[in-house]
């Protein structure tokens, strides 16, 4: 990684990157695991339909919340910080609009602007701490975690079902997709659907992944969070990139809070427990490092149909207990941190991980052959 | 410089007493003891009961031993790598649960120890010593940060401390696995107490009669220069955490003896806030380095205080958090150098008019 910065940076040099980048190689694993993973799963469980359309497009509608929370995770991580108030946010969002519906003959159409609002006002608080009094993210956004916990059993601490007729309107709607479809045993079509959450979510994905790679703003929460120093000797506001980075989060555990409330309509003052562990985990495994600077959305929205996938094979495999999911998933994050680690090495002259070059992605325009682009690195360097 | 030591040594005894570490824990200590005399007029009161000593203050000491036991190690462990442990919480339960199965053996609830006491303590100190080995590998060895590496502990530690126990809170009913938690016939304070205090004495002990605590300080001040030095900066970072793990897995028995008991989803819950928010108010730096056991106990018992306090005030356990959220971001803004600096600033600006005022003033005598 070392390597390819100075020589994209270096003056003069018309040498591509050589191999793939690191973002690239955790892209492309993550994606083999999920294949991998679905196909294995397919094969070990023939009789739970993963060869089915509807299937595939379920991973998606059962986890289009945590989609959202862990593309907000995956911003600040990319800044180099962190948010594991995620979680805490989701419950709030949910027990927030469970009462407000429960209360008075409040229009369903008044909970979008809510959740979306207590989101970005805990992204506000919550980034001004981090970027502008330099307070270390994690202990903020405990902090923050703590404090949405603690509120949702202020505001309610009992259950509270959700019966507004348009809300349910919203959460059992169906978006049916033409010619993905199979045919039931009894001859009825099992036709493969998308709910509106999951539609939302996928157009912030599409959106985020613009954002990323296309506008000013995404470009310098990479350059942020790459190197926080170069970014301001290049020009970028560190402290405000930060900011937008978390109030961005903010904003998306708000709306993954509204999907999460969606999916399962009552607030419950367990919700949201422990799903900025799946967050970050979802992130982590899509190829997000930790450190900064590395990570792609799309990535990350692998990592969210593996957390998705686990959760619907662990009780396949005769486990009921409702902790072994989670276990996995940890284990899962574990491994991909240890690879983080490696791959952070690799730069530094430590292990040395490079595909072997006829598996290489490098299209070279410049006519150098592999060994003469290397010489030139060596002498340059 | 030769000006500076003249101001230090010239400062007043109150300044001098302000900047003090351990002025700020005892200062809210001793709001919280204020506002309890003020709301409680028995406060003060210690009767024998049941043959043991109680009343507020040994109930605030016996309640604090966990968290007094836990923020012994975190604050090594933030010391060491300016980050937090989070899972100290979950070691609790998992070293419980290992206890829990040595005596119970695949029993739920039983009266007879299947294996010797002793032993079982041992196992249960082993696991926490395991897991806090397992973060420590992780920090030291993988350079992950501290709070991304305890996260995985964290959030499946409590999981795999049920799988250890059948997925069941189990009990143990023989009145000997109480000594711990509760009394040993005859002694008329809290084991409890005992404990936490022999803890923190060996704690003080280990830190000041070995180099263990200025190696922690100088890779926590910082890490390359200490490898420099000579130090081997990867296993004092090791060291402090497996104690953390080790001291984590002493609080988890001591907690699930003083229920007798051992239920993983409730025993050591959100104590990882507690005992970050009691190192941060016994005015340790949370970014590493200089570190004061003295005023991290202080601030564990503060905040059993404060928990007792509100309880007290008819809040829910689980409304304490909001509080506990507010308190920690006040008093790490409080202590942050971007704040201070900003503070300082704003002084300077109202200050220096009344100074140039005084030097007028000179001029005119």
């Amino acid at each position: 990684m070392k390597d390819n910065r100075k020589t994209a940076t270096a003056p003069n040099q018309i040498i591509k990157r050589k191999g793939m980048s690191n973002a690239g190689a955790l892209l492309l694993i993550t994606i083999s695991l999920f294949v991998l993973l679905y196909v294995i799963s397919a094969i070990l469980f023939a009789d739970s339909n993963f060869a089915k359309y509807s299937v595939f497009f379920n991973l998606i509608n059962n986890k289009a919340y945590l989609l959202m929370l862990a593309l907000g995770v995956t911003v600040v991580l990319i800044t180099g910080s962190i948010d594991i108030s995620v979680g805490g946010v989701t419950g709030l969002v949910s027990m927030v609009i469970a009462t407000m519906l429960a209360g008075s003959g409040i229009s369903a159409l008044w909970v979008i602007p809510v959740s979306l609002g207590i989101g970005i006002a805990f992204g506000i608080v919550q980034g001004f701490l981090v970027a502008y009094m330099e307070i270390q993210p994690f202990i903020v956004t405990l902090s923050g975690m703590f404090f949405a916990r603690g509120m949702i059993s202020v505001i309610n601490p009992e259950s509270v079902p959700i019966t507004d007729q348009l809300f349910t309107s919203w959460s059992n709607a169906k978006m049916y997709i033409p010619f993905l479809y199979n045919v039931r045993g009894n001859g009825t079509l099992d036709v493969a659907y998308l709910t509106p959450a999951a539609i939302v979510a996928i157009l912030i994905l599409i959106a985020l992944i613009i954002a990323l790679k296309k506008t000013k703003f995404g470009r310098s929460l990479y350059a942020v969070g790459g190197n926080p120093q170069s970014a301001l000797l290049m020009g970028v506001n560190v402290k405000r990139t930060k900011f937008m980075a978390h109030v961005l989060c903010g904003l998306l555990a708000g709306i993954g809070g509204l999907l999460f409330t969606l999916f399962a309509p009552s607030g419950n003052p367990g919700n949201g427990y422990g799903y900025e562990i799946d967050a970050i985990s979802s992130s982590v495994i899509g190829g997000v490092m930790l450190n900064g600077g590395v990570g792609l959305p799309i990535g990350t929205f692998f990592g969210v149909l593996i957390n998705s996938l686990i959760e619907r094979v662990v009780p396949r495999l005769g486990i009921v207990d409702a902790s072994w999911p989670r276990i996995i998933t940890s284990a899962f994050l574990f491994v991909f941190i240890v690879l983080q680690s490696v791959f952070a090495s690799a730069g530094k002259g430590g292990v040395k991980l490079r595909l072997p070059a006829w598996l290489r992605f490098s299209r070279r325009k410049d006519g150098h052959t592999q060994i003469e682009s290397e010489q030139a690195d060596r002498r340059s360097a | 410089m030769n000006n500076s030591i003249e101001e230090h040594a010239s400062k007043p005894f109150i300044k001098r007493l302000l900047g003090h570490r351990l002025t700020f824990p005892l200062v809210v200590l001793l709001v919280v003891v204020i506002q309890n005399i003020i709301t409680t007029p028995n406060f003060f009161d210690i009767s024998i009961r049941n043959g043991f000593l109680s009343g507020y203050i040994p109930n605030i000491l016996d309640e604090a031993s966990e968290l007094v036991i836990v923020t012994l190690g975190m604050t090594l462990v933030i010391a060491v790598s300016g980050g937090v442990d989070l899972s100290v919480g979950a070691v609790m339960a998992i070293a419980a649960s290992f206890c829990g199965l040595m005596l119970n053996g695949a029993e739920y609830r039983t009266d007879v120890f299947h294996n010797p006491y002793g032993l079982a303590l041992l196992v249960g100190l082993l696991g926490g010593g395991l897991c806090g080995a397992f973060n420590g590998f992780l920090v030291s060895r993988l350079k992950i940060q501290p709070m991304i590496a305890t996260l995985i502990l964290y959030t499946a530690g409590r999981s795999i401390a049920k799988q250890i126990t059948h997925g069941q809170t189990i009990y143990i009913m023989n009145p000997v696995y109480k000594y711990l938690g509760v009394q040993i016939p005859g002694v008329p304070i809290r084991t409890t107490i005992i404990i936490s205090v022999s803890i923190v004495i060996l704690v003080v002990l280990l830190v000041r009669l070995t180099s263990l605590g200025l190696y922690v300080q100088s890779v926590g001040i910082n890490n390359s220069a200490s490898r420099l030095v000579g130090l081997n900066s990867r296993r004092v970072t090791f060291m402090a955490f497996v104690l953390c793990g080790v001291l984590a897995g002493a609080a988890g028995l001591v907690g699930s003896s003083s229920v007798g008991s051992v239920n993983s989803g409730e025993l050591g819950l959100t104590i990882e806030m507690d005992a970050i928010l009691a190192v941060a108010l016994g005015g340790n730096n949370l970014f590493g380095g200089k570190f004061s056991i003295a005023g991290s106990v202080i601030g564990a018992y503060t905040i059993q205080a404060i928990t007792t306090t509100l309880y007290a005030m008819n809040v829910r356990a689980d409304q304490l958090n909001v509080f506990k959220a507010i308190i920690i971001i006040v008093i790490i803004v409080a202590s942050s150098p971007v704040f201070k600096e900003k503070i300082t600033r704003m002084t300077r600006t109202v200050f220096s008019r009344k100074v140039s005022l005084g030097g007028l003033s000179d001029e005119r005598q």
